[in-house]
């Protein structure tokens, strides 16, 4: 690959003037948004578990039951949320709980991995003439920030079901790093300098031929300004934020250094430069067959992660400021099946929320210790719990939008959960 | 049994299995070399009576009452394009482009159609994009298996040009496994961890075949279109007695199909049943065959209307009434000779279902042929209605195997088809997968409004592939370009031809001739490598027009 001779900023200035691109440089803010606690834009983040994390061998442990697994099951330990005892395999997380809620209580209708991913993704289920957008595309499209140039919502992992825009349009589909801690894929020009504004020129003048006697039609594809936003997004210095280079070692360490706690670090990166929405996911929870090593095994990467995460968020002051969510698509049977492991299970499942100006240390619902009820007690719908994201957010949840095909649809059908207020919702 | 050394074990025999399976299958596809102008079959007529000329005088019509000019007539080579892209999935070769620029026989198009009908890429690429609809775009590893099945066997029944209403029986109706009878797959795509999703048939079957939308009606009766939901769970029921055993699709199920009753909460049985015109449901037969004989029935408008709809989706990248699958009833006076979809429909009906036909009579309407520019199109106002009447063909965005199949061919200047050596192909078909996992894929919804992405953009200027499709090397285009023609002039027309299948205005000769004079060796073979990536970047190149 060739080096650019000059920085490619200066490119970009030198080439927009001269081409009289429809893009300006904005001055140049590494952090878009340097304000913190209340002052500042809220994110979502969402960690991501993908293939169904058991309920029972993360924050739902039932120790010495049958459905916990007898003597081979989880241990549970005290969290710093007095009335939440959690897995033994999460020592680190226990420390940080009190940053966030439990619920031990949802409830979908969805046990296949890529219905329920689009279920836990949008609130929504699958339906055949009508994509929903995730959540996270929802926030990105309501809380859009001009000064961010690099992409609003980001999907970092490999994720088999990445958060999608839905009907909001393909521009809204989260943006992939697949490895995190590596810039994304495609930024970097294949030539020199001068060969790329050659091309760029060149770029001009068949366009132009192109727009002659098709003016609104090529303005209504947004190709030209997809082609700038790419430009400016290789320019940007806020491509560092994908890098974690310059962090410190210890911090690095902290997180862990595979592929998932480097996003997690990433991602805390991406929300000081004012990114709306960002998923880190986990992949490795669909444990059908030895359950207990599987998420022992995942535990290890998790843990720390999920720690580091909540501790680094609050002394940075960012958590007010960041909606967390730690979930997957849905949780794991009670009963352990004969190859040790545990089948998909969509009702009594649990999840982490926090931060974004939520209420913290609750802990909602509960779970059937001897497996028989496959309802828990205070069951919660995902609609609810992402009326509540939505709205701590500070989006109008309920807002009904006209979808293409002229359907009128709610960005979210459920209502906020009081408890999880600051304030109760007065209906 | 004797152990062989491990290297062979390993590494030489599942090696030679590969390439063994490639040489065989390749050989077995070659079909015979078309590269002289293709001979008229007289399939498609234009005189006064025909269906294309009552077509032509609809929209002469419409025209007039939108006091509206429509656009000229665009050049033969553009339609070219567009033909290859939305029956091949890629753009001419300069291989066919001088076999057709040679051409000088009368009705050059209309035979030209036929040509690239007979082509075995036609049958292969048009059967992935109506599979979409029967089979949809889920992931999952025993869902793709399927639908590669399904995929096959759609086009099989295309190239041998099986009435479309026996096809659909087929889907519908058939009974065995899914490997040895793949039309099953229609019904193996519904199944959701071993149970038969009904509703999900039903949905489908009803959004495929008549154009309709009934899905919403599964909880509660259809907004603005008189489907109940009653009508729904009928139609469901009538997929209720399908079983799957280890003989593959069957209808043995004995348990009652029932519902619960949402007032009284009590479960209610459905019977089979149709939502109209319950007279074209044979007596006889099992519940899906006579579902099957239901839709297709030669009265059943809708099953015509729905087929006309999606392909005049497919050839002009958007559908005549949008969404494509919600369409209104049909007039029940009878076909109407103002109704796009009736007149088209009709001919299809009195031609045998004949799938061919009618995209060879969707090709020869004047509103095909025309250009996607129009003098007026500079005043929004103005546009919006050349859009609405189809004044000016329409632009569109491409499908990521459209784009990358039209890169690919760009970067080859002989065909790439079933003749082409089988590395080619294999390379094509390997790419490809790859490009459209990190394109993006539009999913089932292919014919609705998508504009370009970000990442889509850094991809195509950026991205190792496209990287590779501009590199002049002594076996790719831009390098064989520069050795090819001694003159910039000569250059720069093969650049064009090959990625836009025109030749270049004379504004695009005054930027761009300089950098190709600009000397020989590597100066040329770069200008030519930046040429390249500029036509893979434009608005041209990656939206159909």
């Amino acid at each position: 690959m060739t080096t650019p001779s000059r920085s490619r900023r200066d490119f970009l200035r030198l080439s927009a003037a001269a081409l009289g691109l429809s893009f300006a440089i904005p001055g140049l803010t590494l952090r878009a948004a340097d304000a913190r606690g209340v002052e500042r834009k809220k994110s979502l983040l969402t960690i991501w578990l993908s293939g169904g994390p058991s309920q029972l061998e993360t924050w739902d442990p039932h120790v010495g039951t049958d459905i916990g697994g007898g003597n081979d099951g989880v241990k549970a330990i005290q969290s710093t949320i007095p009335d939440a005892q959690i897995a033994h395999l999460y020592p680190q997380t226990a420390e940080q709980l009190h940053h966030v809620s439990v619920i031990r209580s949802l409830v979908s209708k969805e046990g296949d991995h890529e219905r329920a991913a689009y279920m836990l993704h949008t609130g929504y289920r699958p339906e055949p003439t009508l994509v929903h957008p995730s959540i996270g595309a929802i926030a990105t499209h309501e809380l859009s920030d001009d000064k961010v140039e690099i992409p609003q919502f980001v999907c970092l992992g490999d994720s088999p079901f990445p958060p999608r825009g839905g009907f909001l349009g393909d521009k809204l589909d989260a943006y992939r790093i697949f490895n995190p801690g590596q810039n994304g894929q495609n930024l970097r020009s294949n030539v020199d300098t001068d060969r790329q504004q050659r091309r760029l020129k060149n770029l001009e003048v068949v366009s132009q031929s192109f727009r002659r006697g098709r003016g609104v039609q090529v303005d209504h594809t947004l190709h030209q300004h997809t082609v700038d936003a790419a430009l400016r997004m290789m320019t940007s210095e806020q491509l560092k934020a994908f890098q974690v280079e310059d962090e410190p070692a210890a911090i690095r360490d902290a997180y862990g250094r595979l592929s998932f706690g480097t996003g997690c670090l990433v991602a805390r990166r991406l929300l000081e430069v004012g990114v709306r929405s960002i998923e880190v996911s986990l992949n490795g929870f669909d444990s059908h067959a030895k359950n207990m090593e599987a998420h022992v095994n995942r535990a290890k990467e998790l843990d720390p992660a999920l720690a580091t995460l909540f501790k680094d968020l609050a002394d940075r002051d960012l958590l007010q400021s960041t909606a967390v969510l730690v979930i997957g698509e849905f949780g794991r049977t009670p009963k352990i099946n004969p190859l040790g492991g545990r089948d998909h299970w969509p009702t009594g499942f649990s999840c982490l929320i926090g931060g974004g100006g939520l209420r913290s240390g609750a802990v909602l619902g509960a779970t059937d210790p001897t497996g028989q009820k496959a309802q828990p007690e205070n069951p919660i719908e995902v609609a609810n719990l992402y009326a509540t994201v939505l709205h701590t957010l500070g989006v109008d949840y309920a807002k009904e939008v006209i979808t293409p095909i002229g359907r009128p649809m709610k960005y979210c059908a459920g209502t906020p959960i009081n408890q999880l207020l600051p304030e109760p919702l007065s209906t | 049994m004797s152990r062989l050394p491990l290297p062979v074990a390993k590494i030489v025999l599942p090696l030679a299995v590969v390439v063994g399976v490639f040489v065989v299958v390749g050989a077995s596809a070659r079909t015979r070399v078309m590269r002289r102008p293709p001979a008229d079959s007289g399939r498609i007529t234009t005189d006064a009576d025909s269906v294309v000329a009552k077509v032509d005088r609809l929209f002469a019509k419409n025209w007039a009452n939108a006091n509206i000019t429509p656009a000229n007539p665009a050049d033969d080579l553009t339609v070219l394009r567009r033909l290859s892209q939305s029956l091949h999935g890629t753009v001419p070769s300069l291989e066919e482009i001088r076999v057709f620029e040679a051409d000088l026989q009368p009705h050059r198009m209309e035979r030209w159609v036929e040509r690239l009908l007979a082509d075995r890429r036609f049958s292969d690429y048009f059967a992935r994009r109506l599979a979409r609809v029967y089979v949809g775009a889920d992931e999952g590893q025993f869902v793709v298996f399927r639908r590669d099945r399904f995929w096959a066997w759609l086009g099989e029944q295309l190239q041998n040009n099986r009435h479309y209403d026996e096809i659909v029986r087929e889907m519908i109706a058939d009974r065995g496994l899914w490997t040895g009878v793949p039309e099953v797959n229609f019904i193996t795509a519904a199944v959701n961890e071993g149970t038969v999703d009904v509703d999900k048939l039903a949905g489908r079957t009803v959004r495929a075949f008549l154009g309709q939308r009934i899905d919403c009606a599964q909880c509660h009766d259809h907004f603005f279109a008189d489907w109940k939901q009653g009508q729904f769970k009928g139609l469901a029921a009538c997929f209720s007695k399908v079983s799957i055993s280890p003989v593959g699709v069957e209808d043995n199920r004995k348990e009652k199909y029932t519902v619960q009753d949402r007032k009284t909460l009590e479960d209610r049985e459905v019977l089979a049943e149709v939502p109209f015109h319950s007279e074209w449901m044979p007596a006889e037969g099992t519940e899906r065959q006579r579902l099957a004989a239901w839709l297709t029935h030669p009265d059943n408008r809708r099953f015509e209307r729905a087929i006309v709809n999606r392909v005049w989706g497919l050839m002009f990248g958007k559908p005549w009434i949008e969404p494509v699958d919600d369409l209104p009833n049909p007039n029940e006076a009878g076909r109407q000779h103002d109704d796009l979809l009736d007149v088209l429909g009709g001919d299809f009906r009195e031609h045998d279902c004949d799938l061919k036909r009618l995209i060879a009579n969707i090709a020869a309407t004047h509103a095909f042929r025309l250009s996607s520019d129009h003098p007026e199109s500079e005043s929004p106002e103005r546009s919006a209605i050349i859009d609405n009447t189809w004044a000016v063909f329409p632009l569109t965005r491409l499908r990521p195997e459209q784009v990358i199949g039209a890169m690919l061919q760009a970067t080859s200047l002989k065909t790439i088809d079933q003749n082409s050596h089988w590395a080619s192909r294999t390379f094509r078909f390997f790419q490809e997968l790859n490009f459209v996992k990190e394109y993006g894929d539009l999913g089932d919804d292919e014919l609705a409004d998508h504009s370009g992405t970000i990442p889509q953009a850094l991809l195509r200027m950026n991205g190792e592939f496209a990287k590779d499709r501009s590199e002049g090397t002594p076996f790719s285009a831009p390098g064989r370009i520069a050795g090819m023609s001694p003159t910039a002039e000569g250059c720069l027309d093969l650049c064009f031809l090959v990625c836009l299948t025109r030749h270049p205005t004379v504004e695009e000769q005054v930027q761009l001739l300089p950098q190709l004079e600009d000397g020989r060796g590597d100066a040329r073979k770069n200008a030519i490598e930046d040429i390249f990536w500029t036509l893979y970047n434009s608005a041209e190149f990656c939206w159909g027009h």
